[in-house]
């Protein structure tokens, strides 16, 4: 069965508005890395916003397991999505072990607070994702790719099978970058399904086993990324001349894109 | 990855021993200060014979200072302060922003304009009571009606119409004033608005206790789930909670707890904004830490406020002041300390 099954979804932010998304359709399967590119405004949030049942109002389906979520509670979509948003600087200063636990949110009854096996398994968490020593660090005062790790440790301890991520590596260093996408890929081969947007096209092809394009609120390709991404569509979304060509990587050969030498 | 992050833990426990040590010995001292001096001594021995029945060893008077006068005023103190600091705390939560105080949502101005009424009126102080809570209740509600009318950010709208719906209030006190008689009603109700425990009595405590202590039990409760709210409505969503649901219950026990609490005191400023960055500072921002710190500083701090006020000069100084004159030197302080750590 698709984990996630999308089914044309189109979406306006006001009745007379113009459509935002028109007629978005793809699926997933348990263990995809999905990479969602697309221009700054192409819907990618918006898409998100109705994957999560924030937004109501779209048309079409949207099949989370096969089951519809227009009629599911936040707290049943979240046992089954996690949404790991982009790091934002927090207004209070809370403990990373807080801010992970803060995960446990659908399991918990609502008058309860989490007892000493969830603290247990806030931190096997961190550890699995190799920051057990910032514990009891200030989510406000570690990195931008520290906090990264700890919104995807916060998601695993939501135990969702699904991950929506909002542009995991916007605003990281180019190292913090690969640490993140890696941790990413190490997720998706333990079965997880795995949603994202990026700008980056090269996250797509060493990362992502497809690649869905979205331009002007539709989606204009979708496939693997080998099979799907080459100069003809980067220019025709983004505007740029570039070289797509393979690469040979230590275990496997992949393809890489870079702008094409012109004239200064 | 450096070694500053991994940094010391602090002994939450220990601190919590420490401040309810330091609120029990501001309750025994508030019983000997005063006007008329009780040694400690004689306190203990009050309540010792009250609880198990010893012979009496001192006279009528000293009896009657502790139990009948500052027992009452004692103990509205410290409602008032736990109240404040609470909604306080549960107000900057939930709007997400750590420079809210609990009459964000016109808690104060509706409460000042039903005392007004009441006094403008010739009521009764059980009336003035009665009026300032309404007063508080109706501007929060009309406050919460308009917000759900207007459209965008939920808490940005509310904090709008909260501002919007206060001035309103604000302006109908002001009206009341020019047309009170100068005589006695516009003295009352200016001193009604400053603050002050000093007419509150028992029947005043029972009435502002019950509600008081109404409204905090369910932020007690819920207070675990305050933590997920204040990182936003979006990502509170996505991880199953239901934002509306919780902060319509979070503001309605916060309003009646700030309701109850100015009804018998008038208007008393900055507990609500201060106490809980205090126990941010000592406890850390866990709600499941900051919700109780914050009941019991809110409650000792306005004790010793008030027992400055009974104390400080031979007419009583309206307490409202002295917090504004404690309260933003305070906060100027917080302000620069907490701008060097960040």
């Amino acid at each position: 069965m698709k984990t996630l099954d999308i089914q044309n979804v189109s979406f306006a932010y006001s009745k007379k508005g113009p459509q935002v998304l028109k007629d978005v359709s793809f699926s997933t399967d348990e263990g995809d890395l999905i990479a969602i590119l697309g221009p700054n405004g192409v819907g990618k949030s918006t898409l998100f916003k109705c994957m999560l049942g924030f937004m109501k109002k779209y048309e079409g389906r949207i099949l989370l397991n096969g089951d519809d979520i227009s009629g599911m509670s936040h707290k049943q979509i979240a046992k089954r999505i996690a949404y790991i948003p982009q790091s934002t600087h927090p207004v209070f200063n809370f403990e990373v072990l807080d801010v992970v636990m803060m995960g446990l949110t659908s399991q918990l009854s609502v008058m309860s607070s989490p007892k000493q096996e969830h603290i247990d398994e806030a931190r096997e968490a961190l550890a699995s994702l190799g920051i057990a020593h910032l514990e009891h660090a200030g989510y406000g005062e570690i990195s931008g790719g520290e906090r990264q790790l700890v919104l995807i440790a916060r998601a695993l301890v939501q135990k969702s099978k699904i991950l929506i991520m909002d542009e995991p590596t916007a605003n990281l260093d180019y190292g913090n970058q690969f640490r993140v996408m890696q941790r990413v890929a190490g997720l998706a081969k333990n079965g997880y399904t795995i949603i994202l947007s990026t700008h980056n096209p090269d996250h797509a092809f060493i990362y992502a086993n497809r690649v869905v394009m979205m331009y002007g609120g539709k989606v204009i390709a979708d496939g693997t990324p080998d099979e799907v991404l080459d100069a003809e569509l980067i220019r025709k979304v983004y505007g740029v001349e570039v070289m797509v060509n393979n690469f040979e990587n230590t275990c496997r050969t992949h393809k890489l894109c870079v702008p094409k030498d012109t004239e200064f | 990855m450096t070694e500053q992050k991994t940094r010391h833990v602090p002994n939450y426990k220990l601190r919590f021993i420490l401040l309810i040590a330091a609120a029990l010995l501001c309750v025994l001292f508030s019983f000997a200060v005063g006007r008329f001096p009780v040694s400690l001594s004689d306190v203990i021995m009050v309540f010792a014979t009250e609880i198990f029945k010893l012979d009496i060893t001192w006279d009528f008077a000293t009896w009657s200072t502790v139990i009948n006068i500052r027992l009452p005023r004692i103990l509205a103190a410290f409602f008032v302060g736990a109240a404040l600091a609470t909604a306080g705390a549960a107000y900057q939560g939930m709007f997400q922003n750590p420079l809210v105080s609990p009459d964000i949502l016109g808690a104060s101005s509706g409460a000042g304009f039903g005392a007004a009424l009441a006094i403008f009126m010739n009521l009764g102080p059980v009336w003035i009571t009665a009026f300032a809570f309404a007063g508080a209740v109706i501007c929060v509600g009309a406050a919460y009606v308009v917000s759900r009318l207007t459209k965008g950010s939920a808490t940005l709208s509310m904090v709008l119409a909260g501002i919007l719906v206060s001035s309103l209030f604000t302006a109908m006190t002001s009206f009341l004033k020019t047309v009170a008689d100068t005589e006695d009603q516009l003295p009352e109700i200016t001193y009604w608005l400053m603050g002050s425990l000093a007419g509150a009595d028992m029947s005043d405590v029972i009435f502002a206790g019950v509600l008081i202590t109404a409204g905090i039990i369910p932020i007690f409760l819920l207070r675990w789930r305050m933590n997920v709210l204040t990182l936003g409505e979006d990502e509170a969503k996505s991880m199953g909670l239901n934002p509306h649901r919780l902060r319509l219950v979070v503001v309605a026990c916060a309003t009646l707890i700030t309701a109850a609490a100015v009804s018998i005191s008038g208007i008393i400023g900055w507990i609500g904004l201060v106490i809980p960055h205090f126990c941010r500072m000592i406890f850390g921002c866990d709600y499941r830490r900051i919700i109780p710190a914050a009941i019991i500083m809110g409650g000792a701090f306005l004790l010793v406020v008030d027992d400055i006020a009974r104390c400080m000069a031979t007419t009583e100084v309206p307490i409202g002041i002295l917090t504004a004159f404690v309260g933003a030197p305070i906060f100027a302080y917080l302000l620069m300390a907490g701008g060097k750590r960040s």
